[in-house]
């Protein structure tokens, strides 16, 4: 055996795609006649078996409701249901459980973050976002902004996607008070040089949130390492159950915000004179959680653990650099986003196609991809475009799914002719 | 330009082809290729659009393109008169198919057909992303409003 095919062996028993594929049942399926080939990951990811079995089990042999401790099977339910939560913060290094909220997702958990800050917060403070932000890292800055008389100010992007350095030294200023910031860009794939932008922010006493929607299902963040304020993110993009995420945040802040619910589970104790709150994390984890859902991201993580991760990001950049080469054989498609730090993300339009025309015609061809402005209307205004067609890939994608992809869009520009 | 009353007349639409034809012709095609094809062809048939109407009044929400309706009553022969108009090819495609059902019809006729039935005769809610259907809906929606409108006053 020479040098070549024994590495070809190494990469192949580190990371078999087809053996990986397995481990997603809802992948072997038909759409319209075709095999489908999934490449709207970005928007939501699939469930391996193991997150599968993990919910289905939690609730055929420990359901009960978590913290009451009156009986076996609630002990059962809130071992698991704590269990993931410290494997949440084995996954994000974070340094302590406490630090460790759940949340119905990113959008909530920025949502919170938001609200805690409001107190901080007076008029003529800024919070800085940037152009590529989704809506949920927009949207609840302005709402909080509007109560408090703060300021939502972007960071510029330059045309190639990435962020404008210069634009954020410039705006990064003594009103400057929180830092609010996508890892990755969900449009573009872009991945942003968070270290860099906490490190300027931190020295100015900024408090800073990262939205590590887009970016955990690609790599995994160390918080500790990053010294960002709040991390957060959702468990579906990243191969959990819906109706879950996770709020990271330094224990003294989290401590210093007031609640974000009432309820239960959030109080310490509850009289009509005064009502005290429970310690953190519980404090902002009002009424019964989504049990099973922690329990079924745990499990995800858990999977991912078992995966040889340097071999799958490798996996992920190969199905970026096919799609790359194969643009070009699409006459007239030209991608949004070429930043040099991706993600497998590809948006593009090709002239002449409307970006909904482009998703019909490739459903029909069983591809499923993202088409439309992707909550990110500031951009898509950026790029002058009513939307693109975005093609976002895991590691369970295989390079042919990539070359049936260009095919498909071949035909789909024939069709148009 | 704005539009004339006389634009709104010489709408082909609704006159040529005439539903027939276009259920005749929709037979016919036996896969996705042939059926996309044919309605792409019938969007290049959509009369040009008044670009004093491309309002917010006119506009459909609900869409994924951007979509414009506006109408026209004819006092003379009682009927209404429609233009559609859209930014993707496809959509194009399926508001020429309502027009050719609806178009120069009077309130009442149009409030009368039933054109959910003409979608499902030409398998096109199926074949029609969920997202897509619903702006196809809301244009319909749109114009049965526009036309509920004119009938009672």
């Amino acid at each position: 055996m020479n040098d070549l095919s024994m590495a070809n062996t190494a990469t192949q028993t580190a990371f078999d795609v087809q053996a990986i594929r397995r481990d997603f049942p809802i992948l072997s399926q038909q759409v319209n006649g075709k095999p489908l080939v999934y490449l709207d990951n970005g928007a939501s990811a699939q469930k391996p078996l193991a997150v599968l079995d993990a919910m289905d089990r939690y609730y055929r042999e420990m359901h009960s409701n978590v913290h009451r401790g009156a009986h076996t099977l609630g002990d059962r339910a809130t071992a698991a249901f704590e269990g993931a939560r410290e494997t949440i913060r084995s996954f994000l290094n974070a340094g302590s459980t406490r630090e460790i909220i759940w949340t119905k997702g990113t959008t909530e958990a920025i949502n919170l973050v938001a609200n805690g800050l409001a107190p901080k917060l007076k008029a003529g403070d800024e919070i800085l976002v940037s152009h590529m932000e989704h809506h949920a890292n927009i949207v609840p800055w302005q709402m909080v902004a509007e109560r408090t008389g703060a300021k939502v100010v972007p960071i510029q992007v330059t045309p190639a996607g990435e962020l404008d350095l210069e634009s954020f030294d410039r705006l990064l200023n003594d009103r400057t008070r929180i830092l609010a910031i996508t890892h990755v860009s969900n449009v573009l794939g872009t991945i942003n040089p968070v270290n860099e932008l906490v490190g300027k922010a931190k020295a100015r006493g900024v408090i800073t949130l990262l939205d590590g929607a887009q970016a955990v299902p690609h790599f995994q963040p160390d918080v500790q390492a990053l010294d960002c304020d709040f991390y957060v993110f959702s468990s579906h993009k990243l191969f959990g159950p819906t109706g879950i995420g996770v709020l990271y945040g330094k224990a003294a802040l989290l401590e210093d915000m007031p609640p974000y619910q009432g309820g239960g589970e959030m109080i310490e104790r509850v009289s009509f004179e005064r009502t005290t709150w429970n310690v953190l994390p519980y404090k902002f984890e009002a009424g019964t959680p989504a049990i099973a859902e922690a329990v079924g991201l745990g499990a995800a993580i858990d999977y991912l653990n078992g995966l040889d991760r340097p071999a799958m990001e490798a996996a992920e950049n190969a199905l970026m650099a096919r799609a790359n080469q194969l643009v070009e054989t699409v006459p007239g498609m030209s991608i949004i986003g070429t930043a040099k730090q991706k993600v497998p993300v590809m948006s593009f339009k090709i002239e002449g196609l409307h970006p909904s025309d482009i998703g019909t015609l490739l459903d029909q061809q069983g591809i499923a991809i993202r088409t439309g402005h992707h909550c990110a209307m500031p951009l898509m205004d950026f790029y002058g475009v009513p939307g693109t067609a975005r093609a976002s890939f895991a590691f369970y994608n295989t390079l042919d799914e990539v070359e049936q992809l260009f095919a498909a869009l071949q035909k789909v520009q024939r069709l148009f002719a | 330009m704005p539009a004339t009353e006389q634009d709104f007349l010489d709408n082909p639409l609704g006159k040529n082809p005439t539903l027939e034809d276009v259920l005749d012709g929709f037979e016919f095609l036996d896969d996705w290729e042939e059926r996309y094809a044919f309605i792409i062809d019938l969007g290049k048939q959509l009369p040009a659009f008044p670009d004093d109407a491309r309002i917010e009044k006119n506009y459909v929400h609900g869409c994924q393109s951007q979509v414009w309706v506006v109408s026209h009553f004819h006092e003379a022969s009682g009927k209404l008169y429609l233009l559609i108009d859209s930014d993707a090819m496809i959509v194009r495609g399926l508001a020429a198919m309502i027009l050719i059902a609806l178009n120069g019809k009077t309130p009442r006729d149009l409030l009368a057909t039933d054109i959910d039935e003409l979608f499902e005769q030409l398998d096109l809610f199926r074949h029609i992303s969920p997202t897509r259907g619903n702006g196809l809906r809301s244009m319909i929606g749109k114009i049965r409003d526009i036309a509920a409108a004119q009938a009672t006053e």
